[in-house]
């Protein structure tokens, strides 16, 4: 690439293979985050989120230990979590969080012995590293297919539990009188949020499924009034924010202070972080502009 | 296994013990689970960061703690609370993976920072350890009414004139103290078990404060003990055993309250039947 933008995009971006599959899937999983996301920040469960994508790379690194396909240790593993955190969980939101506590103590502690197995046993310390932080650029092309039909699951089952899911999560009372069963529906969404985390644990590490799950929603809700809205929002700046890191990333090899590249998942968290910071201000502008003209606050965002 | 090395191992986990267990009581109190795991695993990224400009280690996990947990508290007041505890513990992390890619040699002690191993703990360590735990537990004594009735009723304790945000800043500086003293010993993954699941168990017990406290640093001393003994007869990593034998702990309180309910349930009934 050459002419007005090179000193942006270095030569070779767009026709290198790592960085096609890592635009590919980053994209795919960061929109998928973005939009089932919305759902986590608005029901407070930013922490199983989290707990979530730690329980998927241990599952993964179990996986690595018997040679089986990370992708389904990672997913297995989530939707096991998910299961124990909805069945011992109850609604008050101190237990939940004791129940999430719980189950990522466990796991981490099964984390410890299986990091112990494989350097004892295989000498691959780095394993357990690199599925705790990731690398967009070490993605197996021959597993994408299968994440991106994942992906596409996912997605279908929120679109499907929408109107049901919104309801529960703003008025559980008024959901139940509708006739809604608030306690599936809510177990429904907790599964297609397991896999949409272990995707991404899978694919750009633990801390970046965090990352792309609750900071790109967390700003479109600072932005969009409708929740509709608001969900695609926090897909499309999922995905801009993930495209931008890989951007830089790329970009990073000729920075200081040493010339072998940036860590791609600081770039994104880097990124997603601004973002937030930026809608934060703007909305506390504009809430002082709406106090000074006495508008009406944005009701269904109430409980901000 | 009680001899030289290993009695210092056994004295500071022990220290670990009392502290974690102490402070837990509020983690779960507060239903700030996620706050326990944010700042021990974002001040990772301190020691990465220390070890990578050559400053002690211990030093930029202090610094990072305060930091994350003065961001939580500040952020936290506007944003949703469980959000803002999300971005700073991946900005955190992060960071982390900035400062060990910039560091060229391969650093084991940070690793093991993370996962934890109650590894070879020299004399002239203990009493700084000792003295922080000190520390804690005087500042824990030193709020604890305030900070009980603020985590407890926030409606009534707000109009009684107890400020949230200010005892919500006093818990997180003291998981941050608890951080500094603890992850250097047993690492952020052992330290959120310990501060989590004894606690849990103990609110299955009792539903007395003090006591509450009592028996959690006591369960959390008993699985540290137990899990240094069978770690060192098995060599398999300590962190395992504290992991499980915490959701053992925490199943048996649940276990027990169960018990408890249909016991009371049904002596209950069986007075209204002899009323009648």
């Amino acid at each position: 690439m050459s002419g007005p933008l090179s000193w942006l995009v270095e030569p070779g971006f767009f026709s290198t293979s790592t960085v096609q599959s890592a635009l590919l899937v980053g994209g795919v999983v960061s929109f998928t985050s973005g939009v089932v996301g919305l759902f986590t920040v608005v029901r407070r469960q930013s922490f199983a989120g989290e707990a979530l994508g730690d329980v998927g790379a241990t599952g993964g690194s179990g996986a690595f230990l018997i040679s089986v396909n990370p992708l389904w240790g990672f997913v297995g593993a989530a939707l096991l979590a998910a299961g124990v955190i909805e069945g011992i969980g109850t609604r008050r939101a101190q237990s939940r969080d004791l129940a999430t506590g719980i189950v990522l103590g466990a796991a981490l502690g099964i984390a410890a012995l299986f990091l112990y197995f494989d350097t004892t046993h295989s000498s691959t310390t780095g394993a357990s590293i690199s599925v705790l932080f990731g690398s967009l650029f070490v993605i197996d092309t021959s597993s994408i297919p299968v994440i991106v039909g994942l992906s596409a699951a996912v997605l279908v089952v929120v679109l499907l539990l929408y109107r049901p899911l919104l309801l529960s999560t703003l008025s559980p009372d008024l959901a139940q009188a509708r006739g809604v069963r608030v306690r599936l529906v809510g177990a429904g969404y907790l599964v297609a949020m397991a896999v949409a985390v272990s995707l991404a644990a899978l694919t750009i590490g633990a801390v970046l499924s965090t990352a792309l799950l609750i900071g790109p929603p967390a700003t479109a809700l600072r932005l969009a009034k409708r929740p509709g809205f608001a969900a695609l929002a926090g897909g499309a700046i999922g995905v801009a924010a993930t495209w931008l890191g890989i951007l830089l990333a790329y970009d990073s090899f000729y920075w200081p202070p040493v010339q072998h590249g940036w860590p791609v998942s600081f770039l994104i968290v880097a990124v997603v972080f601004t973002f937030y910071l930026l809608a934060s201000a703007l909305t506390v502008g504009r809430r002082r502009k709406a106090m000074a003209h006495h508008e009406a606050p944005v009701l269904w965002v109430a409980g901000e | 296994m009680f001899s030289g090395l290993m009695l210092n191992t056994w004295i500071a986990a022990s220290v670990v013990a009392v502290v974690c267990g102490t402070i837990g009581f509020f983690v779960v109190l507060r239903g700030s689970a996620f706050v326990a795991h944010t700042i021990p695993n974002g001040a990772f990224a301190g020691a990465a960061g220390a070890s990578l400009i050559g400053a002690n280690t211990i030093l930029g996990l202090g610094v990072f703690s305060l930091l994350g947990a003065l961001g939580i508290g500040w952020l936290g007041r506007r944003g949703r609370h469980d959000v803002v505890t999300g971005l700073a513990l991946v900005l955190m992390l992060g960071l982390g993976s900035l400062f060990l890619s910039f560091s060229v040699e391969y650093a084991p002690e940070i690793y093991s920072l993370l996962f934890g191993e109650v590894l070879g703990i020299s004399r002239s360590e203990l009493w700084p350890i000792a003295g922080l735990g000190i520390v804690c537990l005087a500042a824990v004594a030193l709020v604890f009414r305030p900070l009980l009735f603020s985590s407890v009723l926030p409606d009534v304790a707000r109009a009684r004139g107890v400020r949230d945000y200010r005892m919500e800043l006093c818990f997180v500086l003291l998981v941050a103290l608890t951080t500094t003293v603890t992850v250097p010993i047993v690492g952020t993954f052992l330290m959120f078990s310990l501060m989590v699941a004894p606690t849990g168990a103990a609110r299955s017990f009792t539903s007395r404060p003090g006591m509450a406290v009592v028996i959690s640093v006591a369960i959390a001393l008993a699985t540290v003990w137990l899990s240094i003994a069978v770690s060192y007869e098995t060599n398999w990593p300590i962190g395992f055993f504290v992991g499980m034998s915490g959701a053992f702990s925490y199943g048996s309180g649940r276990l027990f309250a169960a018990w408890r309910q249909s016991h009371a349930f049904h002596r209950r009934s069986g007075l209204t039947a002899e009323a009648a």
